[in-house]
């Protein structure tokens, strides 16, 4: 085999493993090995939690076996092997949300996105590293270690999900899964060059998604093409009953607007430039990237227009209100009584009482950024405080909300840089949570709506990437992946190829 | 700690008036629990009852149980309760090793049914109305087993063990609003409020309502305020009270107690208390730190519930009969008296009474069959009267074929046991038993003539008046035809054979 | 806790006293370090989260779910859950069935 199976794209391999040309334990094998050759060691990028070579082999079998036998793929993506991040529940590997409290543990049960996987004959490598429980923008936050930017390995990969990503621009997988509370797929998407996609809320199933903020977690594709994540997309995607907030309707059609998007006209689409993104509190060469993006929008025939969404700079304040008020209640069960880590206490010579080690294992188990969030949302819910905190970040979800749905009336898609800075360097930001917090102010608002939110590589500032934001209606993901679809084809042709060729080789 | 002093009742009512307040837990016997598909079923295996939901794991999510919600719209509705257009669970946030996800699941402050009331009847017949603040739904806990220390108390144990199969069972909570100027009556009026209320629980068969088995719990809230005051005192509220017997004497425990108290020149603290059964006193729980801060916030992991008036209209139409007044209608049909029908519920034979007399038996029959004979084979066979293999049907056609003459009263028993052991229908039995009165009068008359000339000094007694004789003479007619004889038809032969000579 | 703590003496939202109230509440058994630097860290954030304020909302009604579903219910049907040894297999300690948790201080609520 001369072809390097893990630079094809999923689509690619999926048509090779459909058409017989390779098998799916080859895909595999390819993508193993490259894990085994670039993740590891000192300088390694650590995409990776746990590699499940055997699981992973054995499901690709199933595929080919199935394919052998005229049966057909289970799905477009059968054979396709992909990362996942740790914090789907999976019944053959540990899940560890990047915790210390979680070391070990391996769930009795599948989580829906993980069961759509396997269901769709999905090659699932491994489990990749996250910020613990998905509260950081960096990784840094991970009990296990930060991922490296394949980019640059100084520096960050963004985050929570930054495994998910660094694994793609790695070439360590073709498809990775993530999850966006303020912008955990978006962020690391922009931050690696890679696509990253935040469904709209009820989208895709948070049932065994292990939760941050449960009004914000949302699941959504990563990939290296906009079809990619597509294809990904309608696979996990749809109603779950096992899910109150799961919508249900039928997934859009992406696949088809991904494909209709690289046709590369946009004529007589409406792309609203909000006007609260994109400026002040954005570096130079981010900004760069943006005009630029904005000019390659308008030669695709899109109509720019100015929106204005007012309340986007409060977004931040809410979002730091209501994030950590859900967290505070759902991470409350990490208590040692269960499941996890049972820290040992001593207590003056006596017996330690339940209530002595649920302490002692939560201040050993969880790490800074998760006790501070823990801490400061057990705040905003105290009856004294509710109403000006909490009560008050929620009236401000609903401004942005009609902030959005005004816009939407002028424009059919909304962009924005997806970050404010390119990526940086490893350490930078460890000690000012707020510095750190600044990452996704273009992304939050998305959540805080419960809309639809993609990035797109746009380009590089000193060599790193930068992404485009695009963001759409709820169930609006259609047009969205039209709209991503076409830059993404408008951008590699001007360019001479796609962004993620230029990612430096890591050595080995 | 000292013991407390406790005032006589009589002088307690005599300067103070109570204040009561009650608050109902009642578990539904719905198939599945409140937001996940295991069963609810009591005396299972530890933790066989369990799924990543009810376990709190992490990823878990809850859906709400249809039918939970509708019990909890049709105990508001029979509790003359407006139902919430619309509202959301909220999460009550505590750590307690027996709770899952260390927050519960609530309708705390958006509860699906409020402001209600219920009619309370007194033993005297006089009525008081209880207002009903709200009923809400929310989910059981684990249940929690306490090893060493002393006799499985959490004083003093080493270690607990926690079973989960309780833990999302649904509960709903009925809270009343404060029940004042019930003076001397008030044990009385908690004791009869929960009487009825559980009565009317089970009468919509959402739950089995058993205080021994927690299906329903009880915490009474009681304050007292210096007669004529026009202030309220501060309350305590006693947990644990667990029979109907037990909510009566928490509330005069606890009114002679606080009185105590009140006369000391002390103060009343407002504190959850421990009922505790057997002294039929109540204790303090440990004191807090600091007053708990619950931190609700709207679950968001479940969105609201909004009945269409249509559904709450559809729910109502499926209320049955009040059960007081379904027994005040029957009492006027059969004219029986209260003692009667107290005797009826108390035995469980309402229901099949009921349903016997509407299948063509006549009341009396029906009352008398069922609590007696049948009450007998349900003590011996160690069955639930419900439970006996008999259907009122089956009961009423037996009752008919004595009526008719067709059976004897014995005979009719007989029958019944055959039903009872699986004879099939009473008909079936009657045949394959061979059970028939002999009432062809030649055949009857040969054997009285034959009984009268074998004993020919009685019959010379008889003929000459001494009727009572005739009992020797018709013993021996039913013991020449096996008991299958009209004994009364009998007897008149005899007469009339002696006459006629 | 009440809104009329008597602020911290460097003028910030929250003191170190509130934080570490904060912390038993949230059963964390932080050290005195920690709780040094998560004062420090929790005062510049809530005074920067504290702008929520400046916008009047009083008409405004809150959003607490971002999806507009309601009435979403399941059918009062079993479904299998996990066995005796699946429900305690990721338990720290186990006996006779049932998990095993160090003694218990409070009391049922």
């Amino acid at each position: 085999m001369s072809t390097d199976l893990t630079r094809l794209t999923a689509a690619e391999l999926a048509g090779k493993i459909h058409a017989k040309e390779i098998s799916a334990v080859e895909a595999a094998r390819a993508h193993l090995d490259r894990i085994a050759a670039v993740d590891g060691g000192e300088n390694g990028v650590h995409a990776f939690l746990h590699v499940a070579g055997e699981s992973a082999i054995a499901s690709a079998e199933l595929v080919d076996a199935g394919i052998a036998a005229g049966t057909g793929p289970a799905s477009s993506l059968a054979g396709v092997p992909l990362a996942l991040k740790d914090v789907f529940t999976t019944r053959d590997m540990p899940t560890t949300c990047g915790s210390k409290i979680l070391e070990g543990w391996q769930p009795p049960y599948d989580a829906t996105v993980t069961a759509r996987l396997r269901a769709a004959g999905v090659t699932i490598l491994g489990k990749t590293n996250m910020d613990e429980f998905a509260m950081g923008s960096s990784t840094e936050h991970s009990a296990y270690g930060v991922t490296r930017n394949p980019w640059d390995r100084s520096r960050v990969p963004g985050g929570s999900g930054g495994g998910s990503a660094a694994s793609l621009a790695a070439f360590e997988a073709p498809l990775a899964i993530g999850t966006d509370t303020g912008g955990s797929i978006r962020q690391p998407a922009a931050f690696t060059g890679t696509v990253g996609v935040k469904p709209t809320y009820g989208g895709v199933s948070r049932y065994g998604l292990v939760a941050c903020a449960s009004s914000l977690d949302q699941a959504g594709p990563c990939a290296r093409t906009v079809l990619d994540a597509a294809l990904l997309h309608e696979v996990i995607g749809g109603h779950d009953p096992l899910d109150s907030t799961s919508i249900d309707a039928p997934v859009p059609s992406v696949v088809a607007a991904a494909r209709r998007g690289a046709e590369g006209d946009l004529s007589g689409l409406k792309v609203g430039v909000v006007r609260e993104l994109g400026g002040e509190g954005y570096e130079p060469g981010v900004r760069t990237a943006y005009d630029a993006s904005l000019r390659r929008l308008e030669k695709l025939g899109a109509d720019l227009v100015e929106v204005s969404c007012p309340h986007f700079e409060y977004a931040m304040a809410a979002y730091y209100l209501i994030l950590p008020s859900e967290v505070s209640s759902n991470l409350a069960r990490f208590d040692a009584m269960r499941y996890g880590m049972r820290s040992t206490v001593s207590s003056g010579g006596g017996v330690a009482s339940a209530e002595e080690v649920m302490a002692a294992t939560r201040e050993a188990g969880f790490g800074p950024e998760v006790k501070r969030r823990i801490i400061l949302g057990t705040y905003a819910l105290s009856s004294g405080y509710y109403d000006a905190y909490y009560g008050q970040a929620q009236k401000i979800r609903t401004l942005i909300s009609r902030d959005f749905e005004a816009a939407f009336t002028q424009a059919d898609v909304l962009v924005s840089p997806t970050t404010p800075t390119v990526p940086f360097p490893i350490g930078d930001k460890i000690d000012d949570p707020l510095a750190m917090y600044l990452n996704d102010l273009a992304t939050i608002p998305t959540n805080l709506a419960g809309t639809a939110g993609m990035s797109v590589p746009s380009g590089l500032s000193d060599g790193l990437p930068t992404g485009l934001q695009i963001m759409a209606p709820a169930l609006g993901e259609a047009l969205m992946y039209r709209v991503g679809a076409a830059f993404e084809a408008a951008r590699d042709a001007d360019d001479g190829g796609p962004l993620i060729a230029r990612v430096p080789e890591v050595a080995p | 700690m000292t013991a407390p002093t406790l005032v006589d009742f009589d002088d307690v009512v005599a300067r103070f008036d109570p204040t009561l307040g009650l608050e109902v837990h009642v578990e539904l016997s719905t198939n599945t629990k409140m937001f996940c598909g295991c069963p609810t079923e009591f005396g299972a295996e530890p933790n066989t009852q369990v799924c990543p939901t009810c376990l709190g794991l992490p990823g878990s999510l809850p859906v709400v149980n249809r039918t939970a919600v509708e019990s909890a719209m049709r105990i508001g509705l029979a509790l003359n309760c407006s139902i919430a257009p619309w509202g959301r669970f909220a999460r009550k946030n505590y750590f307690y090793p027996d709770m899952p996800k260390n927050f519960q699941t609530s309708q705390y402050d958006e509860p699906i049914a409020v402001d209600g009331w219920l009619d309370v009847e007194l033993d005297d017949g006089s009525t008081v109305r209880v207002g009903i603040e709200r009923a809400h739904m929310e989910e059981d806990t684990g249940k929690s087993l306490h090893v060493g220390g002393a006799t499985g108390r959490i004083h003093g144990a080493e270690y607990s063990l926690l079973d989960y199969n309780r833990a999302g069972v649904p509960l709903i909570e009925i809270v009343t609003k404060m029940i004042p100027g019930t003076g001397d009556r008030a044990p009385e009026v908690a004791r009869a409020y929960v009487t009825q209320l559980r009565e009317l629980v089970k009468s919509l068969g959402v739950s089995d309502v058993r205080m021994d088995q927690g299906s329903m719990r009880c915490d009474v809230n009681l304050s007292l305020s210096p007669k004529a005051s026009g202030e309220l005192g501060t309350r305590t509220e006693t947990k644990n009270v667990n029979s109907l017997r037990s909510v009566e004497r928490a509330v005069r425990y606890e009114m002679t107690r606080q009185a105590g108290v009140l006369d000391a020149g002390g103060e009343i603290v407002q504190e959850t208390r421990h009922f505790e059964e057997q002294s039929g006193s109540t204790r303090a729980g440990r004191r807090k730190e600091t007053s708990e801060d619950y931190r609700y916030f709207p679950e968001p992991d479940l969105v609201p519930i909004a009945p269409s008036p249509e559904w709450v209209e559809e729910l109502r139409g499926t209320l049955p009969e009040l059960p007081w007044e379904r027994r005040r209608r029957i009492q006027a049909e059969w004219g029986v008296s209260d003692e009667e029908i107290r005797d009826l519920v108390n035995a469980g034979a309402l229901d099949l009474v009921e349903a016997t007399v509407a299948a063509g038996a006549p009341s009396g029959e029906a009352r008398s069959w069922w609590v007696s004979y049948l009450s007998q084979q349900a003590n011996t066979r160690e069955q639930e009267l419900t439970d006996l293999p008999i259907t009122p049907e089956q009961v009423a056609r037996v009752i008919a074929l004595v009526g008719e003459g067709e059976l004897t009263n014995k005979m009719g028993r007989q029958v019944v046991d055959g039903v009872l052991d699986g004879e099939g229908e009473p008909d079936q039995v009657v045949e394959k038993r061979g059970l028939k009165v002999v009432s062809d009068e030649g055949a009857l008359i040969t054997a009285v003539d034959e009984a009268l000339a074998s004993q020919p000094d009685v019959a010379e007694k008889i003929r000459g008046g001494k009727i009572q004789a005739a009992g020797a003479i018709v013993g021996a007619v039913m013991k020449a035809t096996g008991g299958q004889a009209d004994a009364k038809r009998v007897r008149e032969l005899v007469v009339e054979r002696c006459s006629a000579e | 806790m009440s809104a009329d703590s008597p602020a911290d003496p460097t003028g910030g939202v929250i003191s170190r006293d509130e934080v570490a109230h904060l912390a038993r509440l949230s059963r964390l058994a932080v050290t005195d370090a920690e709780l040094d630097v998560f004062a420090g860290q929790l005062d510049v954030i809530l005074s920067s989260v504290a702008r929520v304020g400046e916008v009047a909302a009083e008409d405004i009604p809150p959003t607490s779910h971002a999806v507009p579903l309601q009435n979403v219910f399941r059918a009062d049907e079993r479904r299998p859950g996990l066995d005796q040894e699946q429900a305690l297999s990721g338990a720290p300690a186990s006996e006779d069935g049932r998990f095993r948790v160090p003694r218990i201080l409070g009391e049922e609520q």
